[in-house]
């Protein structure tokens, strides 16, 4: 009897240990961290956690995603490697990953003397693209009309 | 049988119904010290329920128990817990534990309730197993051993605490007569041995009456007669006689039947 | 009529009033009990190895058949890269904890509640009261404390086979390349996940072992039957009531923890 459950313990750790090894490792490379903010007039689908890249590449996650009591707006802050200095100018845009995947943020660095520093915010941004509503035009083949009709013909 | 010493257990006023239908209603009894005393009383009299609810193992709803002098009640954890460490109870169908070799059975009640180390619990668990003959089945499970072993076994794990009190539920249930005689022998054999009071129920009347010091008949829920086995044997109170005779009768068809199957 | 939907309701609230004093002894007794180590070994034993099997072929064939219809259902999207996402989302935050539990009260549920009605029975139980054992402390709380540490464990064993389930239908043979998988399910779960696997299975395990423990320990209460009549129907009891009591808890538990 111990021998067996000698053998369902030794194997309830290594499933741990797998499975702590596997898991969450869509988290940033070590290093060190700092925040900061940008403003979007739409973050649909953009939540915390949600990756942020630079040419594709991870550089970060998004830490969290509030409503801008005073104008409305969107604003989304990220987390980013501190190794990573980029020039003010840069620009954030929401982007899709494949058709109906998750949401991103994708950076594109600019070409400013001076560099972002924690807490600063990114002035240029980019909406997320409402797809939705978009493959819903599509689908539908009304994209020149002012409102889809319910049961439209093809 | 001598002059009268103090009762081991003292039963006043025992009651307890089930679904609105009394089967014990005022039980008086007192169970004199170191003595063998068998309640009789015929199938579905309440015995069984009598033993258990001095033990406790039922709740009776009405009635006090004394034991040397301590009431036990029922909110009384204390008492409850010492009495239960200087009791023993036989149970009709053993109560072995199945997983449990004869060894770890008789051990299990001191490795539960005492702090003696294992070896000396082993010690103590082999001594009563050899007390009574089954020393060399310690690792057999209770199923690979024979009735009259098991109930050795169960009784070796009833004394094995050393008590002071052992209580007996239908001790000869489901044996032939050679077997019960076999019980009933024993139970005199070990009472003198380790020196306990036994308080037996059944409803044996001529093994009980051959080996007790005293003996009660419980009917319609209470205690229709108390007295030595002699008295009993020659009572002429009509609940006893009912009693002795329907059994002596059912003991005649019986025989007749062994002989008829020997020849 | 209504008197009797009246007796019926009554008795359901003292039923559930037994359980929950039940359940507080059961919580205070393993004090009172020597030698629990070696009890709870052999509810590790019980519900851990013995169950292990039945754990491993579920998981890998849970997994196969996520990764099979996730495959096809994504293709028509043209999204396969996200199978392991599926996967490894579905079977962390519900196969895992969820099937796991249904297999171990299927299981190690129905044996225990068996055992104990048997010992009941039997009188063992009231043979253990006898001797001034703590029959709760002896019999039911070494398999709740062993509940709590082995349900995590098997669901946590039965995410692992299921991931490897799910590789081997989707990736070896329908085709998604292994690294995406393996890459997909490594972005998709959180540590937030797994707890949410593990807190779920410990509670599945003591809400589920507790109920066979329950209907077992008194499984001369609840029937009119008696002897053989009254395990069976106490397992049956168990068994129904726990998976009942499995899928309502998840339900309830899924809500806590939902988000995006």
């Amino acid at each position: 009897m111990e021998f067996l459950v000698g053998v369902f313990v030794l194997l309830s750790l290594a499933a741990l240990a797998w499975l702590t090894v596997k898991v969450g490792r869509g988290n940033l490379p070590d290093g060190e961290t700092y925040l900061v903010e940008s403003r979007f007039a739409n973050a649909g689908g953009l939540h915390a956690g949600s990756m942020v890249t630079i040419a594709g590449v991870t550089v970060g996650r998004v830490e969290d995603v509030r409503i801008d009591p005073v104008d409305f707006s969107a604003i989304a802050t990220l987390r980013l490697l501190t190794a990573l200095r980029l020039p003010t100018d840069s620009m954030a845009s929401i982007k899709t990953s494949g058709l109906i995947g998750d949401r991103y943020v994708a950076l594109s660095a600019g070409a400013d003397e001076s560099f972002l520093k924690p807490g600063d915010r990114i002035t240029l941004t980019e909406s997320a693209v409402d797809l939705e509503s978009l493959i819903g035009k599509v689908a539908f083949g009304s994209v020149d009309k002012e409102s889809p009709k319910p049961n439209p013909t093809p | 049988m001598t002059a009268k010493p103090p009762p081991a257990l003292k039963i006043e006023g025992l009651k307890k119904s089930f679904h609105g239908r009394p089967v014990l209603d005022g039980v008086d009894l007192s169970i004199p010290k170191g003595s063998i005393f068998t309640v009789l009383g015929p199938s579905g009299a309440g015995k069984s329920v009598f033993l258990k609810c001095i033990a406790h193992v039922i709740v009776p709803d009405a009635g006090r128990v004394e034991f040397e002098g301590r009431v036990l009640e029922t909110h009384d954890r204390a008492s409850r817990a010492d009495f239960r460490r200087r009791c023993g109870f036989l149970f009709q169908g053993n109560a072995l534990f199945d997983s449990l070799t004869a060894l770890e059975n008789v051990a299990l009640p001191l490795e539960q309730t005492t702090n003696l180390p294992a070896a000396a619990i082993r010690e103590r668990a082999r001594e009563a197993l050899r007390q009574l003959d089954i020393a060399d089945f310690e690792s057999h499970h209770p199923a690979q051993l024979s009735g009259g072993m098991q109930k050795r076994l169960a009784l070796a794990r009833a004394i094995v605490t050393h008590p002071d009190i052992v209580l007996f539920d239908e001790p000869t249930a489901g044996l032939d007569p050679l077997r019960r005689n076999a019980v009933f022998a024993m139970i005199a054999k070990y009472r003198r041995r380790l020196d306990f009071t036994a308080l037996v129920v059944t409803h044996d009347v001529p093994e009980a009456l051959a080996t007790s010091d005293r003996v009660a008949l419980l009917g319609q829920g209470r205690i229709a007669f108390e007295g030595a086995p002699v008295e009993f044997a020659s009572s002429n109170d009509a609940s006893v006689a009912a009693f002795r005779d329907s059994t002596a009768a059912l003991r005649e068809t019986l025989r007749s039947l062994e002989t008829g199957e020997a020849l | 009529m209504i008197s009797h939907v009246g007796r019926t309701f009554l008795g359901l609230v003292e039923g559930l009033g037994h359980f929950a004093v039940f359940c507080a002894g059961a919580a205070l007794s393993p004090w009172k009990t020597r030698k629990l180590g070696s009890r709870i070994l052999r509810a590790v034993h019980e519900q851990g190895a013995v169950c292990l099997p039945v754990i491993v072929v579920v998981g890998v064939f849970t997994g196969l058949v996520l990764g099979l219809q996730g495959y096809h259902v994504l293709s028509r999207f043209g999204s396969e890269g996200l199978l392991g996402t599926l996967v490894s989302l579905s079977l962390v935050r519900e196969m895992a904890p969820v099937l796991a539990a249904l297999m171990l009260v299927g299981q190690a549920g129905s044996a225990l509640a068996a055992e104990l009605g048997i010992q009941r029975n039997s009188e063992q139980i009231a043979a253990l009261d006898t001797m001034g054992v703590n029959s709760l402390g002896y019999l039911v709380a070494p398999r709740l404390i062993a509940s709590v540490l082995i349900f995590p464990a098997q669901a946590a064993l039965f995410t692992v086979v299921g991931l490897w389930g799910g590789a081997l239908s989707g990736s070896l043979l329908l085709g998604v390349d292994s690294s995406v998988y393996w890459a997909a399910v490594e972005r998709a779960v959180e540590y937030r996940d797994l707890w949410e696997c593990f807190l779920k299975a410990a509670v599945f395990g003591l809400g589920t072992i507790s109920i066979c423990a329950y209907m077992g320990f008194h499984a001369d209460r609840h029937s009119s039957a008696a002897g053989a009549r009254a395990v069976s129907a106490c397992t049956t009891r168990a068994v129904v009531l726990s998976s009942i009591a499995v899928l309502v808890a998840d339900y309830v538990l899924s809500s806590f923890f939902i988000r995006p």
